[in-house]
């Protein structure tokens, strides 16, 4: 009864009930749950990974002789190599789809010719590979064989030619694939919040379309330009099944396209290797896939950090 | 002289440009002028079959180079400029459709071989050579996909609601981070994530289905959760305003009011989401590994599913590899057709039973 006289002074508050706490706890529990997951995730690869650092390296097949390092260099390298060689083609493409879609095309077809371009997003990563091992590679394989005939004197084009066509090349071509439907649909948003009154004042002061989009356009969307090619890049460094369909790798460390010395991916050799392996091997494998976690995230987090500063992007992440 | 100039003043909107339909009728003879040069490299021989792609790109590499000098004659190095980008930003789109036509024409084509009942009605078991089918594959992906959503629509769900209605300080700017984080694990290691989860449980060497549906979940909750946001916050303030003031408690609000006015926009979601899982690959591989038997228990033994099934078919093609590649198509065709149903019932749903916001 004495606590009536000092509620009364307390500040009015909502009414608590049952179903408002289990609710509201529910709420919270799944969100902390998330926050769980992701920690999870982590510990359980560290865990899992820590007999791949102590066992002695001549003990485990898989790495025959080498320290897991020398074994994983050639992977990372792998890696940022095809993901690099993807974003190179698929962001300038992507940036000139985006403006097609947002600035070029009639407003009637937009839509739909984004929806298209989403389609390309919905097709299984397993399909891709199919395609890029029994479409795309014999198609390019020729061209390869040309290119290195002619210009074997650039170090990037060395011979001799992949009779197969199946090198990192055609590989990063198949990621760009890939990625080119994220990388266009994040920065076609970005483009679309223009501020028109900066566009019309660019075409009020007679420049032609190219003009305005390089005024006002290209400027305002950088920041998105740059974090969408950061989450394609983080993508394109995950993928597994198509670089594993694709690529015939030997693990070279090389900058040569067309040869049939290629390096491996890490998801890649994730994915050929673990079916077989075994005891300590399946921990060198998860070891590595450690590694890949945290590439991925240090790239992610930096794309969503540049997304974050600039918060009027809301609608592109 | 005079006399000449004089006659011909002229029309200050069209002088010193090209006329409207210069663009479209050189596009028309560049292409034509293309088609006929790859024709005539196919009837000597240089060429096995008809170059389709190669003709048109030579053709818009043609068109562009010519627009360009001839607007840079007429009009100016501006407009000239302009109209390349024009041309290169229109290219960009075209050479983007070429490998989705090329994917959907290559699987229909070679999908249809194996396109038929058997394909739907038998499994792996027993089977070397021809025939068999993928019925234990498609088992598989349904009731992965099934426990996966039956894990992450919940969770996922009730983590966009924390978000939107009762998230407020750190932990809220820490999920919604961590979201985004979540959103980029790649597929594999979220199988390994699975593996190494059970593999701590039952021991080393462990696939399971469930583990499948595990992996599968840690990759939809982070789309399901963004989805679900996003439409929430569609949600008008004034909707739960006027709840409120009836004096409707918190929880019923958002259970009467707010999801059933979503409810469209978070069925679209995750039906994107399990359409985005349904085709993932290197997760199951890893953590449900590869089978050819009947499995209907999650928790029992390696269960197949249709992508691991297609990539299996393909790599290890065994006796007949025709048959086997025959398999593996006709798995990309239906994995295609599924996910493509899902996205087309997606988009309907949100066209149709979206709430009328706007007045």
């Amino acid at each position: 009864m004495s606590s009536s006289a000092a509620s009364t002074a307390r500040p009015v508050r909502a009414k608590q009930r049952p179903g408002d706490r289990v609710f509201s706890g529910g709420a919270l529990a799944a969100g902390s749950l998330i926050l769980a997951v992701l920690a999870a995730v982590a510990a359980f690869l560290v865990l899992q990974s820590i007999p791949a650092f102590t066992t002695p390296a001549d003990e485990v097949a898989i790495l025959a002789g080498e320290t897991f390092w020398t074994y994983v260099w050639p992977l990372v390298f792998g890696t940022l190599w095809s993901a690099a060689l993807a974003l190179l083609m698929a962001v300038p493409l992507a940036i000139g789809i985006a403006l097609f879609i947002s600035h070029y095309a009639p407003r009637r077809l937009a839509q739909g010719l984004g929806y298209i371009i989403d389609l390309l997003a919905a097709v299984p990563s397993i399909v891709f590979g199919l395609w890029g091992g029994n479409v795309l590679a014999p198609a390019v394989q020729p061209f390869y064989t040309w290119a290195t005939e002619n210009f074997g004197w650039i170090p990037f084009f060395a011979g001799p030619a992949s009779g197969t066509g199946r090198t990192i090349l055609t590989a990063s071509i198949v990621l760009a694939v890939m990625v080119l439907p994220i990388i266009t649909a994040l920065t076609r948003e970005v483009f679309l919040q223009t501020p028109v009154l900066h566009e019309e004042a660019a075409l009020a002061l007679g420049s032609t379309r190219w003009e305005m989009i390089r005024m006002t356009v290209l400027p305002f969307g950088r920041p998105g330009i740059i974090s969408a090619s950061m989450l394609g890049l983080g993508r394109a460094l995950g993928e597994t099944i198509a670089v594993a369909t694709v690529l015939s790798s030997t693990g070279a460390v090389t900058f040569a396209l067309f040869t049939s010395d290629n390096p491996s991916t890490i998801a890649a050799n994730i994915a050929l290797s673990f079916p077989e392996a075994y005891g300590v091997n399946v921990d060198v494998l998860i070891a590595t896939g450690l590694i890949l976690f945290a590439i991925t995230l240090v790239v992610n987090s930096i794309a969503r950090y540049i997304v974050s500063r600039r918060s009027a992007f809301s609608g592109a992440n | 002289m005079t006399q000449a100039s004089s006659t011909s003043i002229q029309n200050a909107y069209s002088s010193g440009r090209l006329g409207s339909s210069v663009p479209a009728l050189l596009l028309l003879t560049t292409m034509a002028v293309s088609a006929v040069l790859f024709l005539f490299l196919q009837l000597a021989g240089t060429t096995e079959r008809y170059n389709i792609v190669g003709a048109v790109l030579l053709g818009i590499v043609l068109y562009g180079v010519i627009l360009y000098i001839a607007s840079r004659l007429v009009e100016g190095s501006r407009r000239a400029m302009d109209r390349l980008v024009t041309t290169l930003v229109a290219t960009a789109f075209v050479i983007a459709l070429l490998p989705l036509i090329s994917v959907m024409f290559t699987v229909l084509a070679n999908g249809s071989a194996r396109f038929d009942l058997q394909f739907f009605t038998y499994s792996m078991r027993n089977i070397v050579g021809v025939g068999g089918g993928a019925l234990h594959a498609i088992v598989g992906t349904v009731l992965m996909t099934l426990v996966a959503s039956l894990i992450s629509v919940p969770i996922g769900l009730m983590t966009s609601i924390y978000l939107v209605e009762y998230g407020r300080g750190p932990l809220a700017r820490a999920i919604t981070f961590f979201v985004d984080v979540m959103t980029g694990i790649p597929s594999i290691v979220a199988g390994l994530f699975a593996y190494a989860l059970f593999a701590i449980i039952f021991g080393p060497g462990v696939r399971l289905g469930i583990a499948g549906a595990v992996a599968l979940s840690v990759l939809m909750i982070p789309v399901v959760v963004r989805s679900s946001e996003e439409m929430l916050r569609l949600v008008p303030n004034e909707l739960r305003e006027a709840a409120y003031a009836l004096g409707v408690p918190r929880w019923l609000t958002i259970l009467k009011v707010v999801l059933p006015t979503s409810i469209a926009g978070i069925t679209t979601g995750v039906m994107l989401a399990v359409a985005r899982v349904i085709g993932e690959t290197a997760p199951l591989l890893v953590a449900a590994g590869f089978t050819s038997n009947m499995n209907y228990d999650l928790f029992d033994g390696r269960m197949q599913s249709l992508p691991v099934f297609v990539y299996s078919s393909y790599v290890s093609q065994g006796t007949d590899a025709q048959a086997s590649l025959d398999r593996a198509w006709a798995g990309a065709l239906t994995l295609i057709l599924i996910v493509m149903l899902l996205n087309l019932l997606a988009r309907l749903i949100a066209r149709y039973f979206a709430p009328k916001l706007g007045r």
